[in-house]
């Protein structure tokens, strides 16, 4: 289990359980808290995974991409496999 | 998709699984450089993964991963803090972030500030500060904004929504790409490599870092903070120093565009400008600070109340924040460390904030000999 180790930054993304206006609602690791918005610039659903930082919210996360990431690493250590 | 006999995780964002970090330590061997390098990342949260996970236990011998100025609160000067202390010694109410109420300025903290009656207060967001403003419309109340690109866009976005007219900010805000080149201008430089900071880089996008690794001929890597995530740039690092190249790359596609987001950097523009800024232990770093526009003059606290900072800056005698801040030293290098200096009772900012190299090594030991 990550730890959420400051007030400011957070490395982990949280979920989105209920979007009023210009405010989030979101899950971090169990616990509610609320995101602003404002300076994410695109429209955001329930179940949307966000980085969020202190209170604003900067960043859309699809975790597509980070299985993306993963199938990334396994081309990497398959090709340098070849190559040694 | 051939199977690989490696697992999926059930949480997609959990990229740690300890054999792809194995397949990952055998590729760092593999392309570590003939010299020792040394490798700097700008972010706590960096630092505490890599301390954490004991990832300098994978690292080849001779390639040493350091954090530099990567706490906004160990690189906020004496001088801002002293300010802060001040207005909330003349009656403001001082709202911030936690970390920063313990960290020394040159008489107290604004933790010892508060025991002595002044109104401070620990907040998650500028915009709780707007929220206790409008709850106390009859007292000036003041949010010490700190904090790099990650955290300005909040700062920003509440300058730019009317807030009270008892409302305003002590920006201290900072640049992460100036303080790079701050760091490649300061003679003795030992930095072969930065990995750049994930969120940071959300904001700002990796093509951010083009000028600081053209001018340096640096390589730059922008990571995120997963264990693999961090392993996997390092590696791109090591390849480029292997290969003579000093680009730029992302290693952190999920998060980071090269362009950034336009929305928060939009923001930024809008209710801030660049300035020089005090950087604690490193000095004045050229245009790595942003200072509230004109038109948004009524709630900057440096405008609306004269103060001053206290005469000198405090330096407490063997403290080596400077050099852990200039990525000169870790933690462990420090004789004050974990012997004078604790998180109980730091001496140094780096053992203040949850960020600081110092306070990430106490709790998880830096550089581990499993």
């Amino acid at each position: 289990m990550a730890v959420v180790t400051s007030y400011m930054c957070l490395a982990v993304p949280t979920r989105v359980v209920a979007v009023n206006g210009n405010l989030a609602t979101v899950n971090v690791q169990g616990v509610h808290t609320q995101a602003r918005l404002d300076a994410l610039g695109e429209p955001v659903a329930i179940g949307d995974y966000l980085l969020v930082h202190a209170g604003f919210a900067i960043r859309r996360l699809d975790p597509e991409d980070a299985r993306e990431t993963l199938r990334l690493f396994d081309e990497i250590f398959a090709l340098q496999a070849e190559d040694g | 998709m051939p199977h690989t006999g490696f697992e999926m995780s059930p949480d997609p964002f959990r990229l740690r699984d300890p054999l792809r970090a194995r397949a990952f330590a055998d590729l760092l061997a593999r392309w570590t450089p003939p010299r020792p390098v040394r490798i700097v990342h700008v972010c706590g949260t960096h630092e505490i993964t890599i301390a954490q996970h004991g990832l300098r236990e994978l690292l080849p011998d001779g390639v040493e991963v350091l954090e530099g100025p990567g706490c906004p609160v160990c690189v906020t000067s004496t001088r801002d803090l002293d300010r802060a202390v001040k207005l909330a010694e003349s009656g403001a109410i001082v709202c911030t972030f936690g970390d920063m109420t313990r960290v020394p300025g040159t008489r107290r903290t604004l933790a010892e500030a508060r025991a002595e009656g002044a109104d401070v207060r620990v907040v998650l967001s500028a915009a709780d500060a707007v929220a206790i403003a409008r709850k106390h419309p009859d007292r000036p109340v003041v949010f010490f904004a700190v904090g790099f690109e990650t955290t300005a866009p909040g700062t920003a976005a509440v300058l730019l929504d009317s807030p009270p007219a008892n409302f305003s900010v002590l920006c201290t805000h900072k640049l992460i790409p100036p303080a790079l080149s701050a760091l490649m201008s300061t003679p003795p430089v030992h930095i072969d490599a930065f990995l750049a900071p994930g969120h940071v880089s959300t904001v700002i996008g990796a093509r951010a870092y083009a000028e600081v690794a053209e001018r340096f001929h640096v390589p730059i890597v922008v990571g995120g903070f997963e264990p693999l995530d961090v392993l996997y740039a390092l590696w791109l690092a090591l390849r480029e120093l292997r290969e003579g190249r000093a680009e730029v790359e992302n290693a952190y596609p999920r998060a980071v565009t090269a362009d950034g987001n336009r929305r928060a950097q939009e923001l930024l523009a809008r209710a801030f400008e660049p300035c020089d800024a005090v950087w604690r232990g490193i000095g004045t770093i050229p245009a790595s600070g942003l200072r509230i526009r004109e038109d948004l003059a009524r709630w900057d606290a440096e405008r609306r109340f004269a103060i001053e900072g206290e005469p000198g800056e405090e330096r407490p005698p063997g403290c080596r924040c400077p050099d852990v801040l200039m990525a000169r030293a870790v933690p462990a290098d420090c004789p004050l460390f974990r012997t004078a200096c604790t998180p109980l009772s730091p001496v140094g900012p780096c053992m203040v904030g949850t960020e600081g190299a110092c306070h990430v090594w106490y709790r998880y030991g830096g550089r581990p000999k499993l």
